[in-house]
Order: structure tokens, then sequence, then C-alpha cells
């Protein structure tokens, strides 16, 4: 009897198993598709979950309110799983998204090869948008042939934060555009192992989007290039060997421990935790050293702009950004997506329910004339503006080069390219080869790509 | 009350009269105290070694973000749940029921394919046997990652890209030549002299299946079970690739957790430590089953 009752519960746990399985995929895959709850429109919206766009997230009942008809879907990834994803995507016409939150370095290139739908017509048909707010670095960044084809979340540019309480205690001045020979100066005095505090923290870990921009940035202040007009690659000259040996020895002498595996987030950590005296990286990185809940620096730091050498400026330029894939078969509520998260009234909303810290930066101009940002931001608002608006070659460079882009090459290619040379680099750091060993392989593979670009033939 | 026997000697040195050489006959030495508590000792040590991280995502997740990311790490502090409070209040209950829908139904699906093709496969051999094994277990050679672009594509094609049931064949299909390997080493332990029992009583295939083989690896069935649902639930690079905002599952949450402006340690170890806890209880549930059906097929 026991042995009976057992088989027909084990059987019948399988029956209902299987078929509550069977029940819930059904029920799942009648929710696919290009209808969401309710018969509304439903849009897919690929972000990167930093944290301007988790507070989007979590504020995206207001758009409901606005637009009851439209449904939104988020896939939020960290940085390189999104942007892998995002492309792979996109180039090959998969259509799972109606936004996508790339960057100016994919934005020209993928809207040349048409994948991103011209934005100008939804922007022109927005009453109140105002395009012309957009910080004109950033809003030219984004464009394609004089047309936008994406519209900036939040820009950013690359400065340096340091803690102005140790500086005044030990008798010392920051410029407000120092040299990276003052910084060099600056690290060694504040330096302090046994304490295990750095003088300064720099990003060591490999990637294209991790230690390549700001050296990229220092390559550009020492007169370097990654190639010429000619697209000869140049990573082993005299400016750039002399460029990358200053970064690699300030973060070697006077940099955080475990360099070479630190990325932004690593280097975040060290300088809000209080554990180094400066910090040259992204301006994005107010956010987290301004906020209490997570730093506990706040009140004790100040900004200036990137370190130079021959050039007056050197700071990066980058804006995450939003498009709508020619895929898309929503379009138009792709677009009222957008106006929302990058419409004025969107920074009214974030200050309001979440921050105002929490305001996305670097985007619209009208940011840092709403009085709340202005009193919170006095510091780095300034450096951040400066540094925005004089992020162009023009500016950073001393030499003509063939491409577009700073802290980036603004071609295909630079993601593998960009990556490997990130490595290299990385082992220079952690001390496994010499910076000229790195740049040499470095040369190798530049010239590889050279080739496709005509050099050499 | 016994009197204790004599301790054994290490080594004996036995005297005949009929053999009058002298042999020496070595006996391995008992397992004394000392030795035994050095084993315990490093048993100990290699068991916390590997339970560490396990602790401390645990420990961390009862954490703030700015102590989860404190230098040098603090291991007393304040707990809270405010981790747990935010993860259960996010849209975290999709990502972990289409992970339920993906594993149960692969889980279900493999076990109908692989009882019956372990059968064919041990009790009555097919013809080519060995290259039907050698088959299924080449399916597992090749990477992944050189086949996703070829997968994708085709799920693009044929509309199926973001779709739960995608997840359910490939994890099907992934698992399977695991569960046919494994269910063919437990009907290898069932005796011949059994089935020949059943046939002499006149039990169809059927019924030899359902009265007899089933229920004397019914362990080896949990095991296997437990396996594909280790391997299902935790499985990661398909998910990534080809789900989005409808078939995501609880590993694609994991990783929204994590961002690279912005402290995350403390959201990652509690959406960690709540996407362990039912593969977890799972192989508690199953434990003695487990371990019979674990220790079936390495018994002779």
């Amino acid at each position: 009897m026991t042995g009976i009752s057992h088989r027909m519960s084990r059987r019948s746990l399988l029956t209902t198993g299987f078929g509550a399985a069977a029940g819930a995929a059904a029920l799942s895959l009648t929710g696919c598709g290009t209808t969401g709850r309710g018969g509304r429109e439903q849009i897919v919206v690929a972000i990167v979950s930093n944290p301007q766009m988790q507070d989007a997230m979590s504020l995206i009942s207001d758009f409901h309110r606005q637009h009851p008809n439209i449904d939104v879907r988020f896939v939020s990834l960290p940085e390189n799983e999104a942007r892998a994803k995002i492309t792979a995507s996109v180039a090959s016409g998969g259509g799972e998204f109606d936004v996508v939150m790339i960057s100016n370095y994919e934005t020209p290139i993928w809207a040349e090869r048409g994948w991103l739908a011209d934005l100008e017509p939804y922007i022109g048909e927005t009453s109140g948008y105002d395009d012309d707010d957009f910080i004109p670095t950033i809003r030219e960044a984004l464009s394609y042939d004089g047309r936008q084809h994406a519209v900036p979340f939040y820009g950013e540019s690359s400065f340096l934060v340091y803690r102005e309480d140790l500086f005044i205690e030990a008798g010392l001045e920051m410029p407000q555009q120092p040299s990276w020979d003052q910084i060099r100066e600056f690290a060694a005095e504040l330096h302090n192992p046994a304490q295990g505090f750095s003088g300064i923290a720099l990003r060591g870990l490999a990637g294209w989007g991790e230690n390549l921009a700001p050296i990229n940035t220092v390559i550009n202040t020492f007169g370097g290039q990654w190639f010429n007009t000619d697209w000869e690659p140049m990573l082993n000259s005299t400016e750039v060997v002399e460029a990358v040996s200053t970064y690699v020895d300030t973060l070697r002498t006077w940099g955080q421990p475990g360099a070479a595996t630190s990325g932004y987030g690593e280097c975040m950590t060290h300088f809000n935790q209080g554990n180094a005296a400066m910090w040259y990286d992204a301006s994005a990185m107010v956010s987290g050293i301004e906020d209490p809940r997570s730093s506990t620096v706040v009140g004790s730091t100040n900004y200036a702009l990137a370190p130079v050498m021959e050039t007056d400026y050197s700071g990066w330029l980058y804006a995450w950004s939003l498009a709508i894939p020619e895929t898309s078969q929503h379009k138009q509520a792709a677009w009222d997506f957008i106006t929302w998260m990058t419409h004025p009234d969107y920074f009214q909303l974030v200050g309001n329910e979440i921050s105002w810290e929490a305001l996305p930066p670097g985007s619209r101009q009208s940011t840092y004339d709403i009085p709340e940002y202005a009193d919170i931001s006095g510091h780095y608002a300034e450096p951040t503006l400066t540094s925005m608006e004089n992020a162009t070659q023009q500016n950073s460079m001393v030499h003509e080069v063939p491409y577009d882009g700073l802290q980036f090459v603004a071609i295909p290619e630079f993601q593998d390219l960009g990556t490997r040379v990130g490595q290299q680099l990385s082992a220079a750091i952690a001390g496994q080869q010499t910076v000229e060993e790195a740049l040499d392989q470095s040369q190798r593979f530049a010239e590889s790509v050279a080739r496709t670009y005509g050099w050499g033939n | 009350m016994n009197v204790a026997a004599p301790p054994e000697t290490a080594s004996a040195t036995v005297h005949t009269a009929q053999a009058p050489r002298v042999k020496k006959v070595t006996t391995r030495p008992p397992k004394g105290p000392r030795r035994s508590s050095l084993l315990t000792t490093f048993t100990w040590v290699v068991a916390l070694l590997f339970f560490a991280p396990v602790a401390w995502m645990v420990l961390t997740s009862f954490k703030q973000e700015s102590a989860a990311a404190s230098s040098p790490p603090s291991f007393f502090f304040e707990p809270t749940f405010d981790q747990y409070r935010n993860i259960l209040s996010s849209d975290a209950g999709p990502y972990f029921l289409n992970s339920v829908i993906a594993t149960a139904g692969s889980t279900l699906l493999v076990l109908l394919l692989a009882v019956p093709a372990a059968y064919a496969l041990s009790i009555r051999p097919i013809k080519r046997t060995q290259d039907a094994l050698f088959f299924f277990i080449s399916t597992k050679m090749l990477p992944i990652v050189a086949v996703i672009m070829p997968i994708y594509v085709i799920a693009g094609q044929i509309r199926m890209l973001d779709n739960i049931l995608t997840l359910i064949i490939l994890y099907t299909a992934m698992n399977l030549p695991i569960a046919i390997w494994m269910m063919r080493s437990f009907f290898l332990e069932v005796p011949g002299e059994v089935l020949e029992a059943a046939s002499i009583d006149g039990a169809s295939l059927v019924g030899t299946m359902r009265r007899v083989l089933i229920p004397m690896v019914a362990p080896g069935i949990a095991a296997t079970a437990l396996i594909c649902v280790i391997f299902a639930w935790n499985e990661f690079f398909f998910a990534l690739n080809l789900t989005a905002a409808n078939a995501a599952t609880a590993p694609i949450y994991l990783m929204s957790t994590m961002t690279s402006e912005g402290l995350f340690l403390a959201q990652l170890s509690a959406a960690s430590v709540l996407a362990s806890l039912p593969v977890v209880l799972a192989g508690w549930f199953a434990q003695k089953q487990l371990v019979r059906g674990l220790s079936m097929g390495a018994v002779k």
C-alpha cells in the first residue's frame, strides 16, 4: 500500500511538475512579443546598470503615468556585457531592443552603417525638447553627417579630484590646471604606504574603456598619437613612450595597491574610503564621491582640470546616450521614452524624487542653472563644464590625426585593438614587462589594423 | 567484561621450525591518534577554506554598501536587511520564475529522454553502443562560445530570441549527454537476474521499467536530476546572449546588480544568497537519495 501510494505520488508529482512547467512556459510565451500587458505597446530598453540609469528605472511610473499605453521593459547589464550584447543585437539585426544605450564611440560608426534611426525628425516634432541645450561638443559627437542619431543621457569629461584638507595640512596648493610633473610631486609628498594611503589612484585594469581611457589623454597631452595622417602606427614613438612611462611610473611608485587590476570601480572605492590623495578619472565620479551614503570624503575634496603637458586641455569626452535601432518596430513609442528620459523636466523629477546630487551630469547646459544643483555642485560644476566644452582634438592634441575621438580611436577595430594594447600596458603596470616592450608589441597590433586603412600597401 | 586486547604491533617477526629463515612480515601501521588528529585538522582547514567565500558572501549581504567596500574589511558591523528588502521590492521575481521554468522544464525533458536512452545503451545494448555513447559525449567537446553566434542568428530568424522555450531546449541539449552517461552507469548496476525474474513473471518492457528498474535506480534518477537542476539553474552564457526582457534568468539578475560606476558588493551578495538557496535546499532535501545515487555507480 505504501509502495503504491509512493509510486502514485511520484507519478502525480512528475505529471504535475511537467504540467506546471509546460503551462508556465506557455504563459511566458504568450507574454512575449510586441504587445505588452493589457494590450499595451511594449518596448524593450537596453541600458548600462550605472547609478543614474537605475534611478531612471525606479522612476518609470512617471513615464507610465504620462504614457499609459506604453509598457517599458528594461534590460540592465554592466558596461562590458551591455556593450557586447547591444552590439551583437544591432549588428546582426536581432531586433530585441527598441532603445539602446550607446556612447559617442558607437554612434557615428553605427549611423554610417544605417543601423540607427535618424532622430532629427523626432526631435523637430517634440515641443519643449530644446535640443540646443545639449552641450555642443557632446551633440556634435552624437551626430553623423550633421544629423543626430543619439541623444545624451549623461556626459562626462575627465578631471582630477583631490583631498583639499590634506593638501592644506601639507602646505600644498593644487593649481586649477596642474601639469603631470606637479601631480608626481604631490603624489610623492602625500604617499604613505605604511598607513595604506596612496598618493594617487589611477586605472590599471586592461580594457579600452578602462586603463586606455586615462592613458590616451596622457598620450595626447605629451604630443603622442595612435596613427599619423598616413595611418602609420605611432605607438612606439618617443612621445608615446614618455607619456606611458610617466603614467606607469606614477602608478607603480605612488599608486594604489593592486594597481594592475584596478578599474573605475576599484579606484572609486579606494578614494571614497579615504585611501588616496588624488584620483584622475571620469568627471562622472562626482555622483559617487559627493554621495554621503557611499563616500567618507564628502566635504573634504576639490577638483582640478585634467593634468596637461604640451596641450591647453587634456580631458576626454564621453556620453552615455540613447538611440533607436533601425530594426525597432516601435520607433515612436521608443522616442516617447527617450524624450521622457532626456527632457529638461526629467531633471526636476530626479531632483525632487531622488536627490539633486543624482542629476545626470554633463548632458544639458541648463542642468547647471538649476538653483538646487548649483548649490551643491559649486566646486565641480565649473571644471566639469570647462572640461567638456574644451574636449576637442584641437585643444587636446598636438598633431593632426586621421581619426575621431580623444580617449579612443573611432574605428570599428578599436574595441579589439584597444583591449589588446590595454592588456600590454596592464602587464607593464604589473611589472611583468617594460613599457618599451609593451609598446613594441602594441605597435605590431596597430600595424595589422593600419594596413586595412591603406598604410604600408 | 572483556579484557581489552593488546594493541597490535607495527610489525611482527615470525619464526617457524619448518622455515628456519627469518621472514619479516610487515603490516600497515594503524592510524595513531596523532596522525588522525592531524588529518582531522587538515580536513577542517580545507573545508573552511572552501567555505570561506560562501561565508563571506552571506556576511556581506547583511552589510551596507559602504561597509561592504571598506578596506580593510570589517568583521564587526551593524547587520541590516536593506539589501534583501531592496531585492524583494525590485523586479527580481520574473527572473527567478524564468529560472524555475527553464530548470524544471529542461530537467523533466532530460529525464524523459535520458532514461529510455540509457536503458537502450545498458540493459539491452544496441549495435554500436560505444559509438553512440561517444557521440553523446562528443557534443560536450565543442566550446559553447564557438556556436553561440549561429545559435543566436538561427534563434533570431525563427523569432525565438528572448523566449523561455529556447532556453528549455538548449538546457535539455546541454544536460542530456551527462544524464545519459550517468543513468547508464546506474542501470549497469542492476543485477540481470532481477530482470530475468521479472521477464519470467510475464512483465512487459514498460512494466519492467516502471515496477522494477525505475524503483531500483530511483536514487540515481534523483542524483541525475539534481545535477541537471544545478547546471540549468546556474547557466549564464546562453541566458546572457539569447534573452533580453522576457526570458532573462536569475544569473542575469545577479549581473544586473553590478555596476562599473558605484558600489554593489552588498546588493550582489544578497542576490547571490537568494539565487543559491533553491539549489542548496534541493541538495539538502535530497541528501539521502543523492549520496546513495552518487555512490551507486562506484560500488561494484
